[in-house]
């Protein structure tokens, strides 16, 4: 591993049912198709609606050689219970894209860390599909990152999205889209 | 030793795949005829996969009724000169056991997957690689060997389910792909294409109708005086050869090192970064990944050893391959076990404070 190379570890947590693996994998798709390397490892087994699911992708440029996140530099948490589990984990500097819709409490990182909170559920009921709380979360996440663009992350959908899915392909879109918005007007201190 | 070849430069042909459906497809690819399998996570992606694939293909699909069943019906096929195959995860590869015992017997061809869980007994669905004795030592009862490989990414699964095949038919001899719950749960870019193969022999001993030709005859069991020992003995030549000819491994600037890692499959990952972390911070350490586990490339860490270091093996089990490297060293050098049982994975961390306890003289 070269010093200061790409290299990001990201987890992705919330409930069972929310779209946690999807996150991901788009996640990991979508750099693939930019040419880095990546890795997906979901959390897998007991896992069903209600209970807790979480992913970690790993992307860097070069192979990757260890595909279990520790200490990740950024993490989107979807609901309280993913928060309470992960936030102490997140490195110094890192990112939090917190689901504030579903998180009431005040995350208390160990480390200085940048939180931007986005009332997920609210905008992707404002979209008409409250199941696309996730790209919400994602697109904020690439926005804040900005390694990797919405439209690019967009243009993956299709190949992680299963075929009978595909007519939300339009409204998963706009919800990425409307999470990147949300994110940078809150950078921008509106 | 083998030089890796970077299969990533290929951007536009990688597909992600899980490590489950990614070697399965490299079976199909590899030309498999029958799988059979019974599901048991972390391994029923194999399985569901190969329910809609090997239909597709206009192949053989069995979902058995146990793992007997799967072994024997992997007999049955092989016997016939078939490419096949069945997977499964630790407690059903233990069902397996008496099976694969007389593929040995009957040096019938075949390939069996174990995606490693934790255990003994039932045990859990976490990622685990506490079946290596088993896996290396035959794994059922009387003197036999099978191949074993331990791949560290979804790309080596695919290319090792390529090679695995080949040997098989080479040989005559079952190969065990020993993976773990993280290989076959994870996704990473793969490209599945087919790599240049073995040259093949001509199967004339299978089972195909024995019209116009001698009889054949399929057996584990040689009950005439002497007959078991001249088979024991035809079985130890082959195992000589492949010792010699099979054997591999990966290794990492272990020329200067003063600590070698050895680590195997998943957790070589891990023992990868940590030892480009101790070089960062100045510590002479280096690692070593058997890629085949059997035959172990024991000349390799032999050859290490010559000259004083410390061997560090990392394991997610109690110490079992760490008997191996014990082996190869042969009393030159010390040998030290650092491992996570049970579902636990060493992190990068624990790892770096192993390497460090070990050469920073302060902190022994």
């Amino acid at each position: 591993m070269t010093k200061n190379a790409f290299y990001e570890e990201v987890i992705i947590a919330g409930f069972g049912g929310q779209g946690i693996m999807l996150t991901g994998k788009l996640l990991a798709q979508t750099a693939m198709q930019a040419g880095r390397e990546v890795t997906y490892m979901p959390s897998y087994g007991a896992e069903v609606r209600g209970g807790t699911a979480n992913c970690m992708v790993v992307i860097a440029d070069e192979p990757i050689a260890c595909p279990v996140v520790g200490r990740p530099d950024s993490l989107i948490v979807l609901n309280k219970a993913s928060l309470n589990k992960f936030c102490p984990r997140l490195k110094e500097g890192g990112l939090m894209i917190m689901n504030s819709s579903l998180i009431d409490i005040e995350p208390e990182p160990a480390d200085e860390v940048e939180v931007i909170a986005v009332p997920a559920d609210e905008l992707a009921v404002e979209l008409g599909n409250p199941k696309c709380t996730n790209m919400v979360a994602l697109g904020a996440y690439l926005q804040r990152r900005g390694y990797l663009t919405v439209d690019a992350a967009a243009k993956a959908l299709p190949d992680v999205l299963a075929k009978r899915y595909h007519k939300t392909l339009p409204v998963n879109t706009a919800a990425l889209r409307r999470g990147a918005e949300f994110a940078q007007a809150k950078a921008g201190g509106v | 030793m083998i030089e890796k070849s970077d299969t990533c430069s290929e951007t536009h042909k990688r597909i992600l795949m899980c490590g489950n459906e990614a070697l399965a497809e490299a079976s199909i690819i590899a030309g498999l005829d029958a799988y059979f399998g019974y599901p048991i996570t972390p391994q029923n992606e194999i399985t569901a996969y190969m329910s809609r694939r090997m239909a597709e293909e206009g192949r053989v699909f069995i979902q058995s009724e146990s793992e007997l069943a799967a072994i024997n019906m992997v007999f049955g096929a092989s016997a016939t000169g078939k490419r096949t195959m069945t997977s499964s995860s630790s407690p059903g590869i233990s069902l397996m056991q008496e099976g694969m015992s007389y593929l040995a017997g009957a040096e019938l061809p075949a390939v069996v997957v174990n995606v490693m869980r934790g255990g003994p007994g039932l045990g859990n669905i976490a990622p685990s690689q506490s079946d290596y004795f088993q896996a290396t030592r035959g794994g059922g009862h009387g003197d036999y060997r099978t191949i074993v490989f331990g791949p560290s990414t979804v790309q080596e699964l695919v290319d090792y389910m390529h090679l695995a095949f080949d040997l098989a038919d080479v040989y005559r001899i079952t190969v065990v792909i020993l993976a773990d719950g993280f290989l076959g749960q994870m996704m990473e870019p793969v490209l599945l294409e087919k790599k240049p193969h073995r040259e093949l022999p001509a199967k004339d001993w299978a089972l195909t109708g024995a019209k116009g030709r001698e009889q054949n005859i399929v057996r584990s069991l040689w009950l005439p005086e002497g007959a078991l020992e001249a088979l024991n003995n035809k079985l130890k030549a082959k195992y000589e050869l492949i010792e010699k000819n099979e054997v591999l491994c990966e290794q990492y600037e272990v020329e200067d090192a003063e600590i070698v890692v050895v680590a195997y499959g998943i957790a070589a990952r891990i023992v990868r970064s940590a030892v480009s972390r101790a070089r960062e911070e100045g510590i002479k350490a280096g690692w070593i990944r058997p890629i085949t586990l059997w035959p172990f490339p024991t000349e390799q860490i032999s050859r290490a050893a010559e000259e004083f270091k410390i061997f560090l093996t990392v394991e997610m089990s109690l110490g079992q391959m760490v008997e191996d490297v014990r082996l190869a060293v042969a009393g030159k050098a010390p040998v030290v076990f650092y491992g996570r049982p049970g579902g636990g994975t060493p992190t990068v961390d624990e790892i770096l404070d192993k390497i460090k306890q070990l050469t920073i003289p302060e902190k022994r």
